[in-house]
């Protein structure tokens, strides 16, 4: 300690205040400039695997594909994969549910999106299927996995899912409608690889 | 901090050390002959209790992660091994498991007290915010470790609140993959989580240890909340409080002991006996009970702030939920510069005393409201209690020292205990 | 006496923090607790042993079929009051996959009272597809993972038989049970008056079968019952007195001051 305690009874944070003269040469001051620097420098490149090796390792971002056989899956019927840990809700939609999808208006929608754009890549030798609705089956609010493709699940007002934590509800196209979620259900990559199998990832 | 005031002692083995590593001086000087205003209750019992409940939790700790296999095909079975096979293995986890209860009941009335004896206020404020710091290491402590034994509970509510960061504008999906090392709650983010929940109690510990410095340095507040003016005012540490601490620890430990002994299932859920799934997300997903609060504000959030006039959202309900939650805890960061009341005591501030048995209230009330599901009138109580929570802090705080008329205080400490204050 | 301020205060909050209602409930009807209660429950509760007996016998001879109990030995047994060479005889009754022996082949082999309990169905997605799609869960802590407890339990075996009420449908392969969250259960009912001849003469009606096997599921979840009982006692004594004894050393010292 420089500085002696000058009085008990001093309240004031008088000995917090520097009043070193400085009388270094510049030139030590730019050596314990430079000297700070490479410490400072040192330190954030030893910092940086540390935090890196956080990041998934390469074992889980060989995330494998999942083909799934649809064939089994009949109209009005859903089906739950496995994908990267998460499940994935692919659903043969009747006709009434794409024409309920596609007639909301996209000014009631909170993350306005088409549904045509939503089944984009249903598709296989230049004929779409918008009947296949894929997407990841895990809430966009905190993460649970909405109701919805037993029979017996609630489907919420609007015909698609029901998250049961905090009662997000999605319609027939997976588009958040109602409730705490912020985004739609998210669409995975996937592509058809003939007109009854498909790709995920 | 002890030097050049040794103590004699008459034991040569202790003398010889203390001559080489003063110890025992500072010991004694911290603990034995520590002046202590004198007019303690038992209130300040429960800074003493927090410090057995720490020690207790990372002894029992220590003793589980003997058996506990951090993985999440064993983890759940190495716990059930633990309760059937391991000997007094179920009497060692039920400590540990309702200890962590324990904590937060005894943290939780320190904080009250000090909230209502103005604890606080100059020259402690350091000493707050060190105790803020320690809440909030408890939490994130309390949260991963009931992650550990990997049932329905212990998975979805890693998996909610580690969600909360997406809320992060650009980066938090980011964060979100970081923080479970994959692309969902899985082995990564366990075995992370018990590395943390074992290495987090020890800063605790460091952090408890600057607390207790930093009290040491400015002296006890008391319930009377004025200085000590003379050494008529206090008792040495030893053997008033001491003694005095131990009995309030006997009493505490029967409750503790009625819990772990008759009730050890009580404060948990029963989802947690059923092992971890993926693909079934719980009923209701509800987090133990000391997050509760936090949890009702959470969710209290339940509108999107747009830009005006356009559809592009500005805060999401989730963004906002996740700010106000983080914000309610760290406004007590802020506590010292909101209240700038000079009384220190509730005793002398009639205005403040009601609106802190306000406070107490809504915050029961919101420990109440996450409790139950986010529908209908609990939500809309919700609402209420959080917005109250934030006029508490922020308007009623500030504003009571203009419109309170304060109680004149008492000459001193001592003076006040003649009178039978 | 007047309880002081800070006192009141401490107590406000706990019993305010013990006093939260319990969560939402399903639809289902609140579970019904037998008349004659639970022998296990209470600050000085034990498990009824010949109960316990008939439970094992009701699980081995019925809910063994679809249920597992994966976290039991047979060697547990003996804490059901079973002699050493009961249980001995109780575990060699089943075959259990060991191996690989020299040839590097699995084998069967008699159990052993070391050795876990057998499980129905090798892993769950066999048991879904024996059940129809139902997984029977297991049932090492089925008491203790329900609400309600061994009520709960006890309602679900005894509730079935009920019409149900108009404006519920039954679907298909399902089982009407106003106790189960969803009035729908897949299982169907499994216990019938008679479905297992006790040896001792107990008669074996549905709510007494259900009774025990709750009972033995009871005991299946919480082993450490009775001796967490005892000992709590213990202890309650010994902190009593240590409380009082604390108590007449603070009044001690603090008798000096005024």
């Amino acid at each position: 300690m420089a500085h002696p305690p000058s009085s008990t009874s001093d309240q004031t944070c008088g000995h917090c205040q520097q009043g070193d003269e400085e009388n270094d040469s510049s030139r030590r001051d730019f050596l314990t400039l430079a000297a700070g620097a490479m410490a400072g420098v040192g330190t954030i490149v030893t910092a940086y695997p540390l935090i890196q090796s956080m990041n998934p390792a390469a074992d889980v971002l060989a995330m494998a594909t999942t083909e799934v056989d649809l064939s089994a899956v009949k109209e009005g019927q859903s089906l739950t994969v496995v994908w990267r840990g998460k499940p994935v809700f692919i659903r043969n939609r009747t006709q009434a549910e794409i024409d309920e999808a596609r007639a909301v208006p996209m000014n009631d929608l909170k993350d306005p999106q088409t549904d045509q754009a939503r089944v984009a890549n249903s598709k296989f030798g230049g004929k779409d299927l918008p009947e296949w609705l894929v997407m990841v089956g895990v809430c966009t609010h905190l993460g649970c996995v909405p109701l919805g493709q037993k029979p017996t699940d609630p489907h919420g007002e609007f015909d698609g899912w029901f998250c049961p934590c905090h009662g997000s509800q999605y319609d027939s196209s997976g588009r958040i409608r109602k409730g705490p979620a912020p985004k739609n259900l998210e669409i995975p990559p996937y592509q058809f690889t003939d007109a009854t199998h498909i790709k995920i990832g | 901090m002890a030097q050049g005031e040794r103590v004699n002692f008459k034991n040569p083995v202790i003398c010889w050390i203390d001559e080489r590593l003063p110890l025992f001086s500072m010991m004694h000087k911290e603990y034995a002959a520590f002046p202590t205003p004198k007019n303690f209750n038992y209130l300040w019992n429960f800074g003493a209790l927090s410090l057995f409940m720490l020690v207790t939790m990372i002894v029992t700790g220590v003793f589980l992660a003997m058996y506990y296999t951090p993985s999440t095909d064993h983890a759940f079975n190495s716990v059930e091994r633990i309760m059937r096979d391991v000997n007094w293995g179920w009497l060692i986890r039920y400590i540990h498991m309702n200890g962590a209860s324990m904590f937060f009941i005894v943290v939780y009335v320190h904080i009250f007290r000090g909230m209502y004896y103005g604890s606080y206020k100059y020259p402690r404020e350091l000493l707050w915010i060190l105790g803020v710091i320690i809440l909030l290491l408890m939490m994130a402590t309390a949260f991963m470790g009931y992650v550990l034994p990997w049932g329905q509970m212990s998975f979805w509510g890693a998996t909610v609140i580690t969600n909360l960061f997406s809320a992060i504008p650009l980066v938090g999906n980011k964060i979100v993959t970081w923080l479970w090392g994959g692309f969902s709650v899985d082995n990564p983010t366990l075995n992370r989580f018990y590395a943390l929940h074992y290495l987090l109690p020890f800063v605790i510990f460091g952090v408890s240890f600057l607390h207790v410095a930093a009290l040491h340095i400015s002296g006890s507040n008391n319930p009377l909340g004025i200085d000590v003016k003379s050494p008529k005012d206090t008792v040495p540490f030893h053997p008033y409080y001491t003694a005095k601490d131990c009995f309030g620890l006997t009493i505490f430990l029967i409750f503790f002991a009625v819990i772990i002994f008759f009730l050890p299932n009580y404060l948990g859920d029963p989802d947690n006996y059923i092992p971890a799934n993926p693909m079934v997300t719980p009923t209701h997903i509800v987090p133990e009970w000391y997050f509760l609060p936090f949890y009702a504000i959470l969710r209290s959030f339940t509108i999107d702030i747009h830009i005006p006039f356009t559809h592009v959202v500005l805060i999401s309900s989730k963004l906002g939920g996740v700010i106000l939650m983080f914000g309610a805890v760290l406004l007590m960061f802020f506590l010292p510069w909101l209240d700038r009341s000079p009384v220190r005591s509730a005793v002398f501030r009639p205005l403040y005393r009601k609106f802190f048995w306000i406070f107490v209230a809504t915050s029961i009330t919101l420990g109440w409201v996450g409790s139950r599901p986010p529908e209908g009138l609990p939500v809309i109580i919700g609402q209420i209690a959080t917005a109250y929570y934030f006029v508490h802090f922020l308007i009623i705080l500030p504003m009571l020292p203009k419109y309170e008329k304060t109680l004149p205080l008492p000459n001193s400490i001592s003076e006040a205990v003649l009178k039978g204050r | 006496m007047k309880i002081s301020r800070p006192l009141f205060c401490l107590l406000f909050l706990i019993i305010g923090f013990s006093t939260l209602p319990a969560h939402a409930d399903e639809n289902a009807l609140a579970p019904k607790t037998p008349v004659a209660g639970w022998p296990e429950d209470g600050a000085l509760g034990t498990y009824d042993r010949a109960s316990l007996q008939r439970g094992f016998q009701v699980y081995k001879q019925v809910c063994s079929a679809c249920h597992s109990l994966k976290l039991l030995a047979y060697r547990d047994l003996t804490e059901l009051g079973f002699s050493d060479a009961e249980v001995k005889a109780i575990a060699a009754q089943v075959q259990v996959t060991d191996g690989p022996n020299d040839q590097g082949e699995m084998f069967q082999r008699p159990g052993r009272p070391s050795d876990n309990f057998i499980m129905p169905f090798p892993n769950d997605q066999a048991a879904r597809a024996a059940n129809g799609g139902a997984l029977p869960p297991d049932l090492s802590l089925i008491i203790k993972a329900r609400k309600g407890h061994e009520d709960y339990v006890y309602s679900i075996l005894t509730g079935f038989g009920q019409t149900p009420p108009a404006d519920e449908k039954i679907a298909s392969g399902m089982n009407y049970n106003p106790y189960f969250a969803g009035h729908q259960i897949a299982m169907p009912p499994p216990l019938t008056d008679g479905a297992v001849t006790y040896a001792d003469g107990t008669q074996a009606s549905v709510e007494q079968e259900a009774r025990d096997v709750v009972q033995f599921l009871s005991w299946a979840s919480e082993p450490s019952l009775e001796v967490r009982h005892q000992t709590g006692i213990k202890v309650l004594l010994f902190l009593a007195v240590f409380a009082g004894i604390m108590y007449g050393v603070k009044r001690k010292v603090w008798e000096k001051l005024y």
